[in-house]
């Protein structure tokens, strides 16, 4: 149990315009309840949003350090526009606290400094991650289509490199991102003037079929999975493989609670069936993944092989 | 004023000799594997017609352009290493990369080969456009089809090598290289398999009212009246429901084909050096059309004289097309 103990439970950015008054109680409940070990804090997503919250910023890595979190702050996933780029280089200029880097320009402007490798960086095996640990990653988190043999030897050729190696369990997959913002677009406006109308989905908006099946969320310019990842019956074969963080995407459920259930397992003995039970409870009717790890179709999941 | 090069598709050796016969100046191809990102059935070259199509399309003077734009899950980046090497021994004139574990290999075991950085690789500022030229010593960045021609201007000023851009063909919405809608729904992978929305999952299925359903992998992309003529069901082209949108609507985008022909004086003026047609999976036919199209106008834009952009804004004519983002932010 000894590498199970080491692994590390992380909370990824909040992907969704939740108000700043949502995110300053979130954030406090998280410091004060969640048994997670790093926060990653920014916005990744869109560029127009962070004015709203980016001025509690300080305050808030303060209250998770206090708390005892380490904190990480993510780049945009998208960098176009004059305000993007001026607020990547900001952020690489940033230390600390460290940073996870989403897009190429902030690679350029982190030049060799350390820095974490996020999800949108597309670091899909060991050859490319192995270029990365020579630029100064320190950590790379895996997208979040890559199947288990993938996964187990990049994490493998990240360990020889001494980097961390995170891989994302829970919540909605980020399947696509677009210069053109679908949740404007869906209320006839265009990004320009949104009005800020992905306020109004807390957990993306659904996008269901013609015969009424759900199939996508949209969140701006994302467009995430309808199914939450749920990777807890897979977490015991990620931690044996060399994954060493395991990554909760913030959804509109209560995430201390989901925290629980993944610090049960990993470091409480929970068994695997009830901890599924119990997180298919707190997810309510968004039902759980786990496909892509299985390299079958994301949506589906994937029954456990009988467990003696 | 650029040169203007025309980039042409060439998804068998037929097309790729149709379309050198038609006057391009490079044509772009793949192997038949997941080493680039159109892994489809019947398309793509083996060694033998590469080395083949090298010396055909060399014999004319036009270049060949070798598509490696996946990115090699690990365990598996031989094949797209074995593909470089091979690439090399048959004298193509550039290869087009995405993944910088694959372009770190090119750049350090052929460090004489050419490189073009794919749209697969999503680089749409000059800071990361430099990333790749100061690293990888790539000669050609083929921008994303998300930016407009102010946008590209600034960014001609502020990088070291030259901009391909897309002016014909399908009309890409996601940001590419960033994309897991297919792997989503089928398990096939774009990134990977270089697959998207494969025709091997495709049905479409016919209601009693007479509506037909275009399905994929069973999730129905999109549904069409006895009277509307059912399209292919490409994930983003498809039309669903929202709450605030219960009757259906194309959530993402709607089918238009990008047709740039109108706004080529100007990104040739913009500084954009060679321009992309879409289309490894089109017909001969289509190629040749296109390209001749296209020759024409650019052999009289660079004489100086009026190019006909009613031929090209034919090509299209009858279906909806689009000028994309390059026209106007509105499109955001």
């Amino acid at each position: 149990m000894a590498v199970k103990d080491m692994t590390k439970l992380t909370l990824g950015p909040i992907a969704y315009h939740w108000s700043a008054e949502t995110r300053r109680d979130f954030y406090a409940r998280i410091a004060d309840e969640a048994p997670v070990d790093e926060v990653y804090l920014g916005e990744v997503i869109c560029s127009k949003r962070a004015p709203f919250h980016e001025g509690d910023l300080p305050e808030t890595i303060d209250r998770l350090e206090r708390a005892g979190k380490t904190v990480i702050v993510s780049t945009l996933a998208e960098v176009m526009l004059t305000r993007e780029r001026k607020a990547t280089a900001d952020l690489a200029a940033m230390e600390p606290p460290e940073i996870e880097v989403n897009n190429a320009a902030g690679l350029y402007a982190r030049g060799a400094r350390p820095h974490r490798i996020g999800p949108f960086m597309n670091a899909y095996n060991e050859a490319t991650i192995a270029w990365m640990a020579g630029q100064g990653a320190t950590h790379v988190c895996l997208p979040a289509e890559l199947p288990g043999p993938a996964i187990a030897v990049a994490a493998q050729a990240a360990h020889d490199l001494g980097l961390g190696v995170e891989v994302q369990v829970f919540g909605r997959a980020s399947l696509a991102v677009s210069a053109r913002c679908y949740h404007a677009r869906a209320h006839g406006r265009t990004k320009d003037n949104c009005q800020f109308v992905c306020e109004e989905d807390p957990d993306g908006m659904p996008l269901r079929t013609r015969d009424d099946a759900p199939i996508l969320r949209v969140n701006g310019i994302q467009t995430q999975s309808e199914s939450y990842l749920g990777l807890l019956p897979e977490s015991g074969q990620l931690v044996a493989d060399g994954v060493t963080h395991l990554r909760l995407m913030p959804q509109a459920v209560d995430m201390v609670a989901v925290a629980e259930v993944f610090r049960d397992v990993l470091h409480g003995g929970l068994a695997v069936e009830e901890a599924d039970n119990r997180l298919c409870l707190l997810t309510g009717s968004s039902t759980l993944s786990n496909g892509f790890y299985h390299g079958a179709a994301g949506y589906r999941r994937i029954a456990m092989a009988a467990q003696t | 004023m650029s040169l203007a090069e025309l980039i042409c598709p060439a998804g068998t050796p037929a097309a790729l000799r149709t379309a050198v016969d038609a006057g391009a100046d490079a044509v772009y191809c793949g192997f038949q594997d997941a080493t680039n990102a159109r892994n489809f059935p019947g398309l793509n070259f083996t060694p033998d017609e590469l080395a083949e199509a090298v010396t055909y399309a060399h014999a004319r003077g036009t270049k060949v352009l070798l598509a490696l734009n996946t990115y090699p899950p690990a365990g598996k980046v031989d094949l797209w290493r074995q593909a470089a090497d091979l690439g090399v021994r048959l004298g193509v004139d550039a290869f087009i990369v995405a993944d910088m574990g694959v372009a770190d290999y090119i750049a350090r075991t052929h460090p004489q080969a050419r490189l073009h950085l794919s749209v697969q690789a999503a680089a749409s500022s000059p800071e990361a456009i430099r990333y790749y030229c100061e690293h990888f010593g790539v000669r050609r960045v083929v921008l994303p089809r998300i930016l407009t021609i102010p946008e590209i201007r600034q960014i001609k000023r502020e990088i070291p090598c030259e901009i391909e851009t897309f002016i014909f063909g399908n009309h890409g919405l996601m940001v590419e290289g960033r994309c897991s809608l297919t792997n989503y729904l089928t398990g096939q992978s774009t990134n990977m398999d270089g697959v998207c929305s494969p025709a091997s999952d495709v049905e479409y299925a016919r209601h009693e009212d007479g509506a037909m359903s275009s399905q994929l992998a069973g999730f129905t992309i999109d549904r069409f009246g006895p009277q509307e003529k059912a399209g292919y069901p490409t994930i983003c082209k498809g039309r669903y429901t929202a709450p605030h949108r219960p009757e259906g609507y194309y959530a993402f985008e709607e089918p238009v084909s990008l047709n740039l022909s109108r706004l080529l004086p100007d990104l040739i003026e913009a500084g954009v050096h060679a321009f992309k047609i879409e289309g490894r999976q089109r017909s001969k036919s289509y190629v040749r059309g296109v390209v001749r199209a296209f020759r024409a106008a650019v052999d009289d834009i660079r004489a100086g004289r009026q190019a006909n952009m009613a031929d090209l804004v034919a090509l299209t004519e009858g279906q909806k097309q689009t000028q994309g983002a390059f026209e106007t932010k509105k499109w955001r």
